[in-house]
């Protein structure tokens, strides 16, 4: 493969809500270009991860190079970097677009724009993209194409009346976008001759060849044989091997200024790595790193625990063979009274958190139990000294902590209009403060700055089920604040059951203790004594219910012949017994767990 | 002595019973004579204080049967003059007239498998008999035997508190001094236990349950009888001898196709167990004597366990002398003991005199009682 001028290179990412068809034009695109024989084509050939396609999303960035025969008789190369999609994988999507040069911007003309797509898209314009709108299922009976091209210069504020407007389902005007993307998208800068400067885009475990690294190369070439240089990391690597995805992993000779590719270079884990540094070449390093370097952080952390104890070992190894993948994901051993041994796990956000416990329980076949998702509180203690909280039950008594800070975030959040009043309640009711309200043709985006653990509680859900579905939600980060803060202890016959214990605001604590205390009611079976269920802040209990003792359990018969069952049947009991979370007198059986820390 | 034929095997019965066309009452006859004849051999002299012919049907065995199995072993044994002899009996009309030859063989007491005296019941149960001839069945066997019981099942699907008081208050003027009275249980291998899971069973939840067992004390202390053990009746001093022997912990010896048994033995106690299957349990005892299939020491630990899950079921609780000697451990020292003091203070349990008893309302829950406090 010879080098291909910078002129006929074009770098884009696709931007789009989910399931307004990102993938199904990705594969339209790579059909059209050839990349794939239609026998090699499954359906969305990019989200390869089961989960990926199953849930309709991308978790982890991908790209495909395609080689474009276009109008003016010149043959381009075209990198498809396809990025996450969701508000989780943000500083993935970052990444991504900073390796691109435009976006296409991808919405569902029947559905308009969507929470989610303004905020990938502000991300895009912020990178400098060139963006290209397009409009996908024209065909649909419902597409309303005038009404979501003027939604698109109103919310937005990109001119759209030069929208490609295409059908990714049927093919229509496939060819469309791949002439925007060379006519309307600028071609990538750099330098051939200077020293090598290329973005780590994505790293990933491959079972056979290691660690594959992701990168866009900016100035510079690398090859086979090169030994290079993690600007930030300061590690060195001999390049095994460099290459492009055509989909499929091809190795090239070099990868210039401009061109996307993979470095295979021996690299033991993803945690070596760290996505967004800088690769240079060792011998000739480039006098600065490029910019935009900051590590992931984990905003909302859980414990996770094995229903079976026996399965800890193989919850360490599984979770290690997860971060091989995913190094934005942290997890350290943690011991809990309710729950036996297990470990505290950081995630991105709450999809990022569903998606590795789900990946847990298909890829490695374990049955978890997870403890309410909490958030990071910044706590300044009394003594003067700074701790960051990461689990509730690790609260300090309240005398000694001077002061704690909570996270916020900013929401944005579309809806019909006929949802809008229960919406403003529900971000009311969670402590929401309201930025901004405007009308989009039907539908009101409301904007809000809602504290971070009202909204890992049960939000999603509740604007969900509130919003019979429709509503579209994205947030970011939007710093700390001081708050009045309390943890509400849940004591199961006067002993507090850590893993219960929960972090809220003085004006909701009373409420949510009550609803814990129901709901254990209900999941926990009557046992031989009477089981008191209290909430309390402190010493002071705000809640309570009682669970009464069972009323008869004897069974009938039991004659000569029945001794020797009855008492395999008694030690059976026992051993079982050794399995259940005792509280003083009282079991509680996983299943009440499970169900008490599935919040609805 | 168990004898393991019926005439059809009962949806909701997992005792060891089969059915066959024709019963081979001489083989099993001679079979049951040598495995007693076998065991009363290494056992020696001993008291004998009552006998239980169980099953199955033991109504269906040939009365001379009967007779030479009672006549082998007060002749092995030592019988007292208030030998206790038991046979369980079906009320149908053919085994109405084998009545008289039992008592000629040697029965004094007479425990009739009636289970209700409601026809649509009687036929969701699956039994053979009908209510008028559950009733011509017991006042031949009242004319017969000085000591007559029934069981009867309760707490069966879709029954109310009124009915079953009715059932029940016309059962105890019948005139009995023993009742079995069981609630209907869904057992595992059980046509029930199929139709149960299906959802074409529905018994009553565990509060009508405790309702209705309560109702069932009452009653019967209407007319006298007392619930000296968890689902047993009787008059004061009428209580089953045999049946206590069982609860309390004593020895016993068990002949036949699936008997149990716990014989002392020198030093140790045996849990005795015999071949489940008829034909292969004749077999074993033909070819030597007996249809053992095992035989196990038990250890302290297993005896206090033992002892505990079945003397906790009487009204008279556990002599905590006697538990000590039998299972050689100190009553407390096989309790936990935060489970005892919250039983004791719930008044789930009460101590004194020497005796550790479940009281009534720790007997309705005794069997997470004892998952709780037996160590």
């Amino acid at each position: 493969m010879t080098a291909t001028p910078l002129s006929q290179i074009r770098n884009f990412s696709i931007i789009a809500h989910i399931d307004h068809g990102k993938s199904t034009l990705a594969d339209r695109l790579i059909q059209a270009c050839g990349a794939l024989t239609e026998r090699e084509m499954k359906a969305q050939v990019l989200d390869s991860m089961e989960l990926e396609q199953e849930r309709g999303i991308t978790i982890k960035a991908q790209t495909v190079r395609l080689t474009y025969p276009a109008k003016d008789g010149k043959t381009y190369i075209l990198n498809l970097m396809d990025t996450p999609g969701h508000v989780d994988f943000a500083y993935e999507v970052s990444r991504s677009l900073a390796a691109c040069e435009g976006s296409l911007l991808v919405v569902d003309a029947s559905q308009g724009v969507e929470a989610q797509t303004l905020a990938n898209v502000y991300q895009a314009i912020d990178a400098n993209h060139e963006i290209v709108p397009v409009l996908n299922k024209v065909d649909l009976p419902a597409a309303d194409v005038e009404r979501v091209r003027a939604q698109i210069e109103e919310v937005i504020g990109i001119p759209a009346d030069d929208a490609v407007e295409v059908s990714a389902k049927t093919g229509l005007n496939i060819e469309g976008v791949l002439d925007a993307l060379v006519t309307r998208l600028p071609a990538p800068k750099g330098d051939r001759d200077a020293p090598l400067q290329a973005l780590l885009v994505d790293s990933w475990y491959d079972p056979y060849l290691g660690v594959i690294i992701l990168i866009r190369v900016m100035n510079g070439t690398v090859k086979r044989g090169d030994r290079i240089r993690m600007m930030q990391a300061g590690s060195t690597y001999h390049v095994d091997q460099v290459g492009v995805f055509l989909p499929k992993m091809t190795n090239v000779d070099e990868l210039g200024p401009g061109e996307m590719g993979y470095i295979n270079a021996a690299i033991k884990t993803v945690a070596d790595v760290a996505v967004g540094d800088t690769i240079t070449l060792d011998r000739h390093p480039a006098p600065a790193a490029l910019a935009g370097f900051k590590p992931s952080i984990p905003v909302v952390w859980c414990g996770l625990f094995p229903v079976d104890a026996d399965d800890f070992e193989k919850l360490r190894e599984s979770l290690g063979k997860l971060r091989l993948n995913d190094a934005s994901f942290h997890f350290e051993a943690e011991t809990s009274a309710a729950l036996g041994f297990g470990f505290r796990c950081g995630f991105l956000g709450l999809l990022h958190l569903e998606i590795i416990q789900e990946r847990l329980s298909r890829e490695f076949d374990l049955n978890l139990i997870a403890t309410a998702p909490s958030v990071v509180y910044k706590m300044t203690m009394t003594d003067g000294t700074k701790e960051d909280l990461h689990n509730p039950a690790d609260m300090p008594d309240i005398g000694k902590i001077a002061s704690i800070e909570e996270p916020w975030i900013k929401a944005t959040i579309l809806v019909q209009d006929e949802y809008l009043g229960a919406v403003l309640t529900l971000c009311s009711e969670r402590r929401g403060v309201q930025l901004d309200l405007t009308y989009v043709g039907n539908r009101a985006m409301a904007v809000y700055k809602l504290p971070l653990n009202e909204v890992v509680f049960d939000f999603y859900d509740r604007l969900k089920s509130l919003t019979r579905g429709y509503a579209s939600f994205d947030y970011h980060m939007d710093g700390y604040e001081e708050s009045d803060l309390v943890r509400i202890s849940i004591l199961v016959n006067q002993e507090p059951v850590d893993a219960l214990a929960f972090v809220a605001h003085r004006t909701v604590a009373e409420n949510r203790g009550r609803a814990i205390c129901a709901k254990l009611k209900d999941l926990i079976p009557r046992q031989l004594f009477k089981i008191a269920i209290q909430a309390a802040i402190g010493s002071r209990v705000i809640a309570r219910e009682t669970i009464g003792a069972m009323s008869k359990d004897v069974t009938a018969k039991c004659y000569g012949g029945d001794i020797s069952r009855k008492r395999k049947l008694l030690e059976k009991q026992k051993e079982g017994k050794k399995r259940m979370r005792q509280f003083g007198k009282v079991e509680i059986p996983q299943s009440a767990f499970l169900a008490a820390l599935k919040m609805d | 002595m168990h004898w393991p034929f019926c005439l059809a095997k009962c949806p909701y019965c997992d005792f060891n019973s089969h059915v066959r066309d024709v019963i081979p009452q001489a083989r099993f006859r001679d079979a049951l004579r040598r495995e007693l004849a076998h065991d009363a051999a290494r056992l020696g002299r001993r008291p004998l204080r009552s006998i239980f012919f169980g099953g199955g049907t033991p109504s269906l065995m040939d009365p001379a049967t009967v007779a030479a199995l009672i006549d082998d072993a007060t002749h092995f044994f030592d019988p007292a003059a208030d030998l206790e002899i038991t046979l369980e009996a079906n009320p149908t009309s053919v085994e109405q007239q084998k009545l008289a030859a039992f008592r000629s063989a040697g029965i004094n007491r007479l425990s009739l498998g009636v289970q209700s005296l409601d026809e649509t019941a009687l036929k969701t149960l699956g039994r053979e008999h009908s209510a008028s001839q559950a009733i011509a069945a017991l006042e031949t066997a009242r004319s017969l035997f000085e000591r007559i019981s029934f069981d009867l099942i309760y707490a069966r699907p879709e029954q109310s508190c009124v009915s079953w008081e009715k059932e029940l208050t016309q059962a105890l003027d019948l005139a009995s001094d023993h009742l079995s009275l069981y609630q209907l249980t869904i057992e595992t291998g059980t046509v029930f236990e199929g139709r149960h899971r299906k959802g074409e069973i529905i018994l009553p939840d565990e509060d009508l349950a405790a309702e209705l067992y309560e109702l069932t004390g009452q009653v019967a202390a209407r007319f006298g009888l007392l619930p000296y053990e968890v689902s047993n009746y009787a008059r004061p001093g009428e209580e089953s001898r045999h049946n206590l022997v069982y609860w309390r912990y004593q020895d016993y010896l068990g002949i036949g196709p699936g008997a149990h048994g716990r014989i002392t033995l020198g030093e140790a106690l045996l849990a005795t167990r015999r071949h489940r299957a008829p034909e292969i349990w004749a077999e074993r005892v033909e070819a030597r004597e007996s249809g053992s299939t095992s035989e196990v020491a038990l250890e302290p630990e297993e005896r206090a366990r033992e002892a505990l899950l079945m003397g906790l079921r009487l009204a008279e609780g556990i002599e905590e002398h006697r538990f000590a000697a039998r299972t050689g451990r100190p009553l407390d020292s096989c309790l936990d003991s935060d489970i005892l003091g919250a039983a004791l203070e719930e008044e789930y349990l009460q101590r004194r005199d020497g005796r550790l008893t479940a009281t009534a309302a720790g007997r309705l829950r005794l069997e997470a009682l004892l998952g709780a406090l037996v160590l």
